[in-house]
Parts: structure tokens; sequence; C-alpha cells
């Protein structure tokens, strides 16, 4: 097996036996990923210097006998809203082309303290707006099962890096589905924490209420090895949560046996594709072999998933992009420019693209005078309502389960012209993030030989039994093995 | 943003006592805003200093929060939500327990954000109330208290030519925005309000009071109605406001300038107005079409902050005496009129140091507040001295009053022996000393010294007898120009008096 390929887990044993070098390791990424990505182009910035800096640290630190931790060494890289200290980041959007951030997000710090190898940066749909990674002002992403097909988005860029090995593991960003959609598409296993589990400081914020960070890696073993560095209260980002931190990997291998799996029944409506929903009740069924109880449920609102989803992140994302005005970092379109309004018109015209435009204007719009009560606070009303749905479900199983996308893969440039079509892909991984509860999204068959993936959803904090269950469904399943052709 | 103000209306310097009134035509209603700087170490969401803000070199007071990099969040800073506790409390305010912040959204080059982190539907402290005491009419008046809330102060921008420059070392300093309702009718109301505001913050130890330093800011609500009537008729919003000068007269200004309107049949056009101080007029800024939708909403990188009735009571022992307490005590124990209490509270340093000097000196607290309201005063002014760092120790200030009350200087001397004391930082029994100032009230040398004015001045001596009584003042002259302006003058008086008698009956 080429290097480049090992899990976390395998490439750990490896390294902490001094098998393999990080050194060894990175370097086997770093060329992988130089003859493979110029087909798929999942990544914005490959950060080679720094990533060969980094893994000759880890090197030393095993070498003399320092604290290891199971990301020691292991060559690893994020969507491009993660601020990285001296490396590029750019939220694929031309206003921050060359925007070089001069401090670290603080999952990047904890990752660094784990000894992780920084890699590079991956494509994404412009400010984590899109699920295809078609809106990347930069260049479109390709599906490394299909390079025909999208790899989804917004984190496209990390889901088909880790389906391609260009990397151990990726950190996406969930907004709504932004982690799991492109897991699904890719056949990645995609965790999206409950929203304040991991801290955001230095996360390109799209939705402050809804944006959570999380692992995308070959399964739910490595992303729980992931988690445990990455989760826990930061004094930087207020809404990160105090809750102590559970070890993730030792509740792994507990017994599923007797677990209640709830069926959202509104999640398996007209629509969904035949192949899809087919892997779903395959999977269902090896979650009963494992002694679980299966149960019907009802989410009655998820019809207001999508509305109440972008309502409020029309007007969050409205805010959040207005510091991009070209007077202190990023692109600035001064030339012409006969006053500050002039600037600001000029930097954010040239800077943004169509899908940031429009839905900053549709923010401006819902919060203004006169439609806020009507838009945005209703939407905050009907975003509890989510939430309870959640609570009750919650009181008759320990988990439910369903299908993360209602396809697979759609064709390249198959949604581009009609924005409408693209929101509702999304339709079975919004309601997550107004009601902030975990999910994982697992692989579990194919459809027409793309990948299928299900999503596991947990209630708040419950990432440690979504990741027992997965870790279960893994050990007795093996699509998550399945590799595309192109590694 | 505004661009080439006009100036509207007449041009005028208004003098604050000349405002309407005259005619009684019309009645002001003044509402203020008042923007006080808190003084927290930090700023209000990050760890950079607050404390240097206005000294450090520009743009060295700077981090990821506060100069709003992608992916920086904010931080609240508890000292500052004390300290807003601390104001709210001691306006009578009502002390919210849930508390939210919220984004204001404007794009401006001072808000690095594009929005600036406020308070809105819920502050921490609204429903409260003032008394203030107007001069000259002598009369205690409440102003309602409708809010006071927590938000971060915006950059500094200075303009030069074409260009501005952005200091974000004030961007994120604390600000508390204390809103009162239009409850103020005169240009001295408004004054006696932002002055007591500024004490009151002074006294609680959360704001220097410093204007120039730009720590207190004030917005005046300005509209005018017919005397009597109680509606709210089209008001003016005049923004910042940087000073007592330039609030009361953008106040009086704005009052003539609308009152004139309406004489002329005009109508007043909801606006927002800066103020001109070299031309003395309210320019117009932004129209009421003109204005800002500001789209608040939860901010939603902060959690609702809980005040929990625990922590507002504990902060409520920590309150300090205020100065409407200080000043009823300055009445009850030192026999001052509200007047002259009032006079001395104003300052937190000037009554700190009357009640020094006080405790410090035998006499009574009436003549020490004469001598510090009098004299003193005049030297502080006429020296441009800064109270917070007076150079007479409130001892020497002591020693001198008991000297003069004393009489072992007379009040001429005590004001010379005070002049040195500014210039030379000397104790006053040393001045006395060195330059010989004691009173002379030996009496046999004062006998000496009237024997030989009469024996010297037969014509005069006789003229007095003769009932020419103006002479005894002239004679009273001579004992001092022989004394050289040391002799006491009760004793002398009684001396020369006890002479002339004599003389009579020789």
């Amino acid at each position: 097996m080429e290097l480049y390929n090992l899990s976390i887990r395998a490439a750990h044993d490896l390294i902490s036996k001094k098998q393999v070098s990080s050194l060894e390791l990175t370097t086997a990424t770093l060329e992988h990923i130089h003859n493979t990505d110029p087909h798929i182009n999942a990544f914005v910035t490959v950060a080679d210097e720094l990533a060969l800096e980094q893994a000759r640290q880890a090197d030393h630190r095993l070498q003399i006998g320092a604290k290891v931790t199971p990301l020691t060494g292991i060559p690893f890289a994020v969507k491009d809203c993660i601020s990285t200290k001296a490396v590029r980041t750019t939220c694929s959007s031309k206003i921050l082309e060359n925007y070089i951030p001069q401090y670290n997000a603080s999952v990047i710090d904890r990752l660094a303290d784990a000894g992780a190898v920084l890699v590079g940066k991956h494509n994404m749909d412009e400010f984590g707006m899109g699920s295809s990674c078609e809106n990347s002002a930069f260049f479109i992403t390709h599906n490394p099962w299909d390079l025909d097909r999208v790899p989804g988005g917004s984190s496209g860029g990390s889901a088909a890096a880790v389906a391609a090995s260009m990397g151990a593991f990726a950190l996406g960003e969930d907004t709504g589905g932004s982690i799991r959609m492109p897991a699904s598409f890719c056949n990645v296993t995609g965790l999206k924490t409950t929203y304040g589990r991991v801290s955001r400081y230095g996360l390109i914020a799209l939705v402050s209420s809804f944006d959570s960070i999380g692992p995308m890696a070959r399964d739910a073993y490595d992303c729980a090895t992931v988690l445990q560095a990455i989760a826990g209260q930061d004094p930087h980002d207020a809404t990160s949560l105090p809750a102590p931190v559970p070890d993730y990997l030792q509740n792994l291998e507990k017994p599923v046996k007797g677990l209640r799996l709830g069926i959202p029944k509104e999640y398996f409506q007209a629509g969904m594709e035949p192949g899809v929903e087919g892997s779903i009740r395959a999977a269902i069924r090896t979650f009963e072999e494992l002694g679980m109880e299966i149960r019907e449920v009802s989410l009655p609102h998820t019809k207001f998933g999508l509305p109440v989803y972008y309502l409020v992140l029309f007007a969050e994302a409205s805010a959040n992009l207005a510091r991009f005005d070209g007077t202190r970092f990023g692109l600035s379109v001064t030339q012409g420019a006969k006053n500050v309004i002039d600037l600001y018109l000029q930097t954010r015209r040239a800077g943004f693209g169509p899908e940031v435009k429009r839905r900053i204007m549709l923010g401006a719009y819902v919060l203004s005078a006169g439609y806020y009560d009507a838009y945005y606070l209703k939407a905050q009303k009907v975003r509890t309502l989510l939430r309870q749905d959640f609570d009750a479900a919650f009181e008759q199983c320990d988990a439910l389960v369903a299908p993360t996308c209602p396809t697979t893969a759609f064709k390249l440039g198959e949604k581009t012209d009609d924005p409408l079509t693209m929101y509702l892909s999304d339709i079975y991984v919004v309601a997550t993030n107004p009601a902030g509860v975990p999910s994982l999204s697992l692989p579990c068959g194919f459809s027409n030989g793309m990948p299928v993936g299900m999503q596991l959803i947990g209630k708040h904090l419950s990432e440690d039994l979504l990741l027992q269950i997965g870790h279960a469904y893994q050990s007795a399943t093996d699509w998550h093995l399945k590799r595309p052709a192109i590694v | 943003m505004p661009t080439n103000p006009q100036p509207i209306g007449i041009s005028n310097d208004l003098q604050l006592s000349k405002i309407p009134g005259d005619k009684m035509i019309c009645e002001p209603v003044i509402g203020l805003e008042i923007h006080a700087e808190l003084q927290t170490k930090s700023k209000m969401f990050c760890g950079c200093s607050a404390v240097y803000s206005s000294t450090s070199e520009p743009n060295t007071l700077i981090c990821p929060v506060c100069t709003a990099l992608p992916g920086a969040m904010p931080v609240v800073n508890q000292k500052a939500v004390e300290q807003a506790i601390l104001v709210g409390l001691a306006l009578n305010c009502t002390i919210n327990p849930m508390n939210q912040f919220a984004r204001k959204n404007y794009f401006y080059p001072d808000l690095p954000k594009g929005y600036q982190i406020s308070q809105y539907t819920l502050p921490v402290a609204s429903d409260g109330w003032l008394d203030i005491f107007e001069e000259p009419m002598s009369e205690i008046q409440r102003v309602q208290i409708r809010r006071a809330h927590l938000e971060e102060d915006t950059a500094k921008l200075s303009h030069q030519g074409k260009y501005a420059l952005v200091d974000y070392n004030r961007a994120g300093v604390p600000l508390l925005e204390i809103v009162s309702e239009p409850d103020m009718h005169t240009v001295e109301a408004t004054l006696a309000y932002a002055t007591r505001i500024r004490a009151i913050l002074r006294y609680l130890g959360v704001n220097s009071g410093d204007m120039e330093k730009g720590v207190l800011r004030f917005e005046a609500n300005v509209s005018v109605r017919p005397a009597g009537s109680q509606e709210l008729r089209t008001r003016t919003e005049i923004k910042n406001l940087n000073s007592f000068r330039a609030l009361t007269r953008a106040c009086a200004y704005e009052i003539q300038r609308q009152t004139q309107l309406y004489e002329s049949g005009s109508t007043i056009v909801q606006e927002t107005l800066g103020w001109d101080d070299v031309k003395g007029v309210t320019v117009s800024q932004r129209s009421k079409e003109e204005a800002h939708d500001y789209r608040y909403f939860p901010e939603p990188d902060l959690p609702p902050l809980e005040i929990s009735r625990e922590w507002a009571e504990q902060i409520k022992t920590g309150l300090p005496e205020l100065p409407e307490a200080r000043s009823q005590r300055f009445v009850s124990e030192f026999g001052l009129t509200i007047k002259e209490a009032s006079l001395l509270i104003s300052e937190k340093s000037l009554a700190d140091y009357f009640e020094r000097t006080v405790s410090l000196s035998k006499s009574p607290a009436k003549v020490i507040y004469n001598w510090i309201s009098g004299e003193f005063m005049r030297f502080v002014n006429d020296l441009g001295i800064d109270l917070d760092h007076l150079p007479i120790p409130a001892g020497n200030l002591a020693e001198l009053v008991d000297l003069a009350t004393g009489r072992i200087i007379n009040d001429n001397s005590a004001k010379l022996v005070l002049k040195d004391m500014f210039e030379t930082g000397q104790a006053p029994k040393a001045i006395v000393e060195a330059k010989n100032l004691a009173q002379v009230s030996d009496e046999g040398y004062l006998e000496s010294v009237i024997a030989r004015i009469l024996s010297e001045n037969p014509k005069e001596v006789a003229s007095y007898l003769a009932g020419k009584e103006a002479v005894f003042q002239w004679m009273m002259g001579q004992v001092a120009r022989l004394t050289r302006g040391k002799a006491d003058p009760q004793v002398a008086r009684q001396l020369l008096l006890l002479a002339l008698e004599r003389a009579k009956n020789k």
C-alpha cells in the first residue's frame, strides 16, 4: 500500500514504531498531491515547505522521545475558510485571493500542538455559499469517483482530497450540510459537530450561529481521533461550550446492541434516488443485525428547515461579509475611486462572486426596517420549533438515521443555472444546523457507481455516541474502504 | 457619510444667557445621549489595552479582533459590564437580568467590522432617573433616564488633505451610552444634567471626565414647542458634541434656529446635524430619508449575558458616596448652601480637597469654602491648573486659613502668602516668617506708634476733636503706613480711640 493511502490509525502505528518517518509520509503525500490534484483541483494552496518543516519537527519529537499523539506527523489539510498563519487563506474568493492571516485559527493551533502536519488548503464554494464547489472563484473541484461530477459542497475540496488520499484527514466546516453532503458524494466519513463543541475562532464566518468545524476522514475511528484533538472550550470563542470532552476513542468499541435508532419519516419522501433509498434501507437492516432497535419517528417541521436555514444565513452572512471593504486586508480596488464609498463598491463588486452578492442583498433585505419581523424574527421562532422536533424525537430514540442527500453526486454544471434546485440538494442536512445538533455522514453503498452517504443525527454533545454507532457499522461493512480508481 | 456639509440657517454666535425665553412663545425640548468611554484595562471585546488608546502611537494597541480580521471573534469584558451596572445603579435604573448584544450595521471607515457591537432590545440598564439642580433658578428637576447600554468605540479618523487616516487604537474601547428622555427645557438644565452625569462617572471611577481626550461625547435631540404644550414636535439630532461649550452653544443655536423657523411659518425637517464650532452653526448631515437603516439583529458571536441579582447586589455594595448625597452632606455637616455645595461636588477632586482641608484645619468649613471658591480658584483658573494635580497640599491651605482666622496675619497678607504658595510651593508659616508678615498686635509698640502720630500731627488731632471724624480713617492709614501694613487693625483701632479720648480730656 502506498504511504499516502494510510489511514490516521495505520500511519500512526508505523510512525510510532519508527517504521516510517513523518518526512517520508509527508513527502509521499505531497508527491501524490502534485500528481493527482491537477485532475481534481481540490487544493487552492499546497504548502510544501511548511509541511516538510513540520514533518521534520514531528520526527524530531519522535527522536527525542517527546510526547507523541495519534496525530503526530500525520499530514492533513483544511478547508480554506480556516485561518492559517502565514499560509494564504482565501475562502475561494477573489476578495481574499492574496490574504495571508497573521494568526492561526484555534483548531490549527490545537492540531499543531498535537504534531499534525498541515499540507495545504482546500477549495470550497466561495465563503461556503454553494453545494457543489462550483461557486469557487478560482476553479471547480472534480469528484474523484467521476471527474465529470461535482464533489458536493461547500467543503468539496476537503471531501475530494480525503477521497483521493491527498492527506490523511481534513477539517471541513458545516453550515448547512457542508461537511456531510460532500462526504456523502465522495465516500468519506464526515462529522458535523455540535454547535460550540469546536472553537470557531479563526474560522471565517458564514453563519455565526450555524458554523461548525469538524473532521473528514477515512472512517469514524479517524474522525474520533481528530475530534479528540480539536474539541473543547476556547477562551477566544464565547460560543464554545464548557462541557468536558469525553474520550472518544475509548467509547468507540462499546456495543450498540439495544440502542434505539429512529427513522424520521419526513426524510424518506418522494424525489429520492431509488439507489440512495435502497442503500439506506440496507444500512438500516445492518443496524438491526447489530442489535439496534429501529423505530419510526417524526420531525414535523422538517419542511421549514430550508427556508429557516436560508433566511438566517442571508441575514448573518450579510453582516459577516461587511468587513471585506478593501481598507485593511485582501482585495482593494482603489483605481479611479473618488471617495471611500467608491472604494467599497469597486472592491466588493470585483471581489465577490454572483452567489455571494445575491445572498448579501437578500440578507440586507430580510433585516431591513419593516421586514425584520416577517423574515428574520419569524425564522428564529421556527428555528425553535426545529430544535423542539429533535428534542421530542430524542425522547424516543438515541439517534436518528437518514440519507445525507436525496441523490448521488450530480454532473458539473447540471444545477448551476438554477440556485433554487441547488438549494434543494441540502434538504436533509440543513435542519441540524439551526438545531445545533451533531451529525455524522458515513458511506453506505453505491448507486449507479457513485457513493451514497447516510447520516446519523444525535442530541447535543452526543458525538461519542454517533462515532460509536458509526464505528460499529464500519466494523460490519466495507463501503468506507472503497477507493476511487484514480487512487 | 457626510459630504460637503452646507451651513443651514443663520450664522450667529449666541450667548448662553440670551436663549429664547425672553419671548416665552417657545419651549425647548432636549434629550441627551452621552457616550462615555469606560476606564477598563482592556478593550470591550479583546485583550488590547484600552488605557492608553489616545496617547499611544497610532495602531499599536490592536489585534485581529479590534481590526476585524477575518475569523476573529469578540469576548465580553466582564469589568466593562460591572462598570455599566455601577452606572445603572447610580442612575437609579433597573438592571436587566438578561442582556443581549446586537449588531448595528453600517459602512464607515472607522468601523472595521462593518457593524458595531452594541445593545438594542436588551440593554444593561433602563428606566432610571437623575435629579439636577439648575442654576440660577435653584430648583430641583428630575430627568428620566431611558437606558444605558454597552457598546464599542469606533476607530479614530484624522483627515489630512485628500486622505483620511485611521487609528484603530480606539476601536473597541468600551463605551457606555446613557440616553435621557427629552426632559430638559433649557440649555442650563441640559448643561446641569451633563455636568452631573460627568461628576457621577468620575465619582464611580469609570470615566476620567477628560473632555479634551474625547472620553465623554454628547448627542442632543432638540425640538421646540409652544410654551405650556405637551406635544413632541419634529426634532433634530446634533451629533459629535465634544465639550460642554459645544453642547450649550449648539443647543442654544438650534433652539433659536427652530424658533425662528416656526415664527416665520416654516416647518422643521427631521435630520441629523453636525456642529461647526468655528462658525457657530449646526450643519445638515443627513435627512430622515437618508437616515441609516441599521438592520439590528442579535450578535450571534456572543451568547446572551445574564446578570444575576446576586452579582448586581454585590456590585451595589461597592457604590461610593455619589454627588447628590455628598452635596446634602456638605449642607448638613458643613453649613454650606446647596449652591455652594454644588460648586464643590461637581468636581470630585475639588470636593475631596475641600474635605481634606476642613479635616486638617481648626477654622470653620464655611471659611474654608470661601477661601477655596474665591482666591484659591482664581489662582487655579488663572494658572490653568488641573484640579487632579493641585500644587498646594491640603494641609498647607488649612494652615494658611488658620493663620488668617487666628489673626496671625491679616487678610491682605494672607492673599499674598497664597500667591507665594502657588508660585513657590512653600508652606505658609515659612513664607510669613521669611517675609515678616505676622500681624503686630503688641499694644506697647502700637501705643508708641500712635503717640508719635498724634504728636507729629497736632492740626489733625485738633480737627478730629472739633468733630471732623473722617480724620480718624486718615490716622488709621498712618498706623498702617508706619507698621508696613502689619498692624492688627482691630487692636490699632481700639488703641487709637483711647489715645484720642485721652487727648480730648487733657
